[in-house]
């Protein structure tokens, strides 16, 4: 079969974190770019509001969703979110918007997040996808560009018998296509903006291609984000959180950026 | 050969693969040195680039995510720039330093090294409390100043040095301890200190410095049951020393710890049954850059 540029897009979103207005903006955005089918790569909860309303559109909208270390945390009521921080502080917040959430998830919920598989595969364009939360081996791994090597990506691909491979969870995008032509990316979060200073956060796009038979692409969503950070005021999260939704830059949970991504942010 | 009574750790995935790049060489001798550096001890020997390759190479084989260097301390090793820049082609890079010993033009070509790679070059310089009151009476006097100093150059050539202590306060002092740590450091220009807590290892000098393990304080086969291994830095890394690979960068003065000459020798289970296993049992990956990703150690 040839021609494989013929078959629509599909629509991939990264962490949610309750983020229910964005969530709303990417569907809408991604339908306008011709897309067919939508996939969530997990964390629909934590930083944001109401976490409960984010389910509707999930569903409403078929969006297929794989399980976050997250959904993992609030679906069996752990004691933490599992990202693992040590740093004192960002434990501090980490606890506030873990307890939030799990508090304000209904129990029908936290089962439905309870059913929902660790990687979700498919094909198309003839290349096999891999869809994971963190890396294809650990739901919490974080795979940032500056501390993945080319020679591990490799092995993932090894061993996870995939072309493609899609990931989230760091809340940063970025995209390699390795010798052999396969392709990894991080499709970022649609949860909170990327530590560059703008409000927009952001979704991907996977589509065929002529040349590797598919890419991504990278598709920024502006979303009423003065709304989002009422709601959480409203909702006494902390000002720090807030403060990201309204600036850019994050504020907390920065151990864990390597200090190539830390440094381009301003905290 | 492997005691089967012995608790096992397997090699899950060689992740990171750590260098004694300095040996046991240092300018420092501090008496918590869980290896017991100094400027004299030539226990283990400097690694240069032509040793460090062949490692480099079979590491790629072998899919490895991060690169250590640790000693001693790495920034005596004279090709230690070329030796990292070589690494960064490869992967992200890690040094444990003690911060005394940079000169200006060091940390410029380190920095030249870092903007040129598409990985981090991530700089941990291990004091030991936010005055000097606290850090010579461990680490020898003026070395706070120095490695202050040697903060400060960093900071002001665009580095993020992760400042990395082994507590030597009480718990309920954490908060106030780093609060007052990143305000001196922000006053000397470090506006963005990134910290990192290592418990106290009770081997090497250490153990005249508190006390030594009691001889109940092992890990046992009962003790490995339903724990996650992932969290021993055994389950996912090796040391290159100038003798050899061996399991990890606590144990090298143990021969049980050596395994092989190649990487690839080294890829069974080890048996943990060391003293020192028991802290890593109790603490967990106690030599991270960030918590749940991968280890380092106090230099
Ligand atoms: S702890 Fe680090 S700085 Fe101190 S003697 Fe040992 S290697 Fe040197
Ligand atoms: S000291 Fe820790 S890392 Fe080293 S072998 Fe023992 S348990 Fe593993
Ligand atoms: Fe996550």
């Amino acid at each position: 079969m040839s021609g494989g540029s013929t078959e629509a897009p599909v629509a991939l979103f990264g962490g949610i974190y309750s983020n229910h207005w964005a969530l709303r903006a990417a569907i809408t955005d991604a339908r306008t770019r011709g897309a067919k089918a939508f996939y969530c790569l997990g964390d629909l909860g934590a930083f944001g509001p109401h976490p409960d309303l984010v389910f509707p559109i999930l569903r409403e909208n078929n969006v297929q969703t794989l399980s976050g270390n997250y959904d993992d945390s609030i679906a069996r009521g752990l004691d933490d979110c599992q990202c693992g921080y040590t740093d004192p502080r960002d434990n501090h917040f980490a606890r506030i918007s873990y307890q939030y959430t799990l508090q304000k998830t209904s129990p029908r919920n936290r089962e439905w997040l309870a059913a929902l598989p660790g990687e979700i595969r498919f094909v198309m364009a003839e290349k096999r996808v891999l869809l994971c939360h963190g890396s294809p081996r650990q739901r919490n791994e974080f795979l940032w560009e500056s501390t993945t090597p080319d020679a591990f990506l490799l092995k993932l691909f090894r061993n996870h018998d995939a072309d493609v491979i899609l990931a989230t969870h760091t809340g940063l995008k970025w995209r390699r296509r390795l010798s052999g032509g396969q392709l990894f990316a991080n499709v970022g979060v649609l949860g909170r903006p990327e530590n560059d200073g703008t409000t927009q956060v952001g979704y991907t796009l996977l589509r065929s291609s002529d040349e590797h038979g598919l890419e991504v692409e990278f598709v920024p969503v502006a979303y009423d984000h003065e709304q989002l950070a009422r709601e959480m005021r409203a909702e006494g999260l902390p000002a720090e959180f807030i403060e990201t939704i309204e600036s850019g830059w994050w504020t907390t949970c920065l151990e864990v950026l390597p200090s190539k991504e830390r440094s381009r942010g301003k905290w | 050969m492997l005691d089967l009574d012995a608790p096992c750790v397997d090699l899950r995935s060689l992740d990171e693969v750590w260098f004694q790049v300095a040996g046991t060489l240092c300018n420092l001798s501090c008496n918590h040195c869980f290896i017991s550096c100094n400027p004299g001890n030539h226990s283990f020997g400097f690694l240069d680039l032509a040793k460090i390759r062949p490692f480099l190479a079979e590491s790629v084989k072998l899919g490895v995510k991060e690169y250590y260097f640790t000693g001693g301390e790495p920034f005596l090793n004279r090709e230690i720039v070329p030796i990292l820049e070589e690494t960064l082609r490869l992967g992200p890079a890690t040094v444990l330093t003690n911060g005394t010993v940079f000169r200006g033009r060091l940390v410029n070509e380190l920095r030249r090294i870092a903007e040129g790679s598409q990985y981090s070059l991530e700089i941990r310089v291990s004091i030991d409390g936010p005055d000097k009151e606290t850090n010579d009476p461990i680490r020898g006097e003026g070395s706070f100043e120095d490695a202050m100093r040697g903060v400060q150059q960093l900071a002001q050539s665009g580095f993020l040095p992760i400042i990395t202590m082994v507590q030597t306060w009480a718990d309920s002092d954490t908060l106030k301890v780093l609060d007052q740590f990143g305000a001196e450091l922000k006053r000397r220009g470090c506006v963005r200190p990134r910290f990192k807590i290592l418990p106290t290892l009770r081997i090497g000098m250490e153990a005249t410095r508190t006390r030594g393990y009691l001889s109940e304080e092992r890990i046992t086969r009962e003790m490995l049951e339903g724990y996650d291994t992932s969290q021993l830095i055994c389950s996912h890394s090796r040391i290159v020393t100038d003798q050899g690979v061996a399991i990890c960068p606590i144990l090298i003065e143990s021969p049980v710890a050596h395994m092989g000459s190649t990487l690839e020798e080294t890829l069974r289970p080890f048996a943990v049954d060391q003293p020192a296993c028991y802290t890593c049992y109790l603490f967990g990956s106690i030599c991270t850059n960030t918590g749940a990703a991968l280890s380092g150690r106090d230099c």
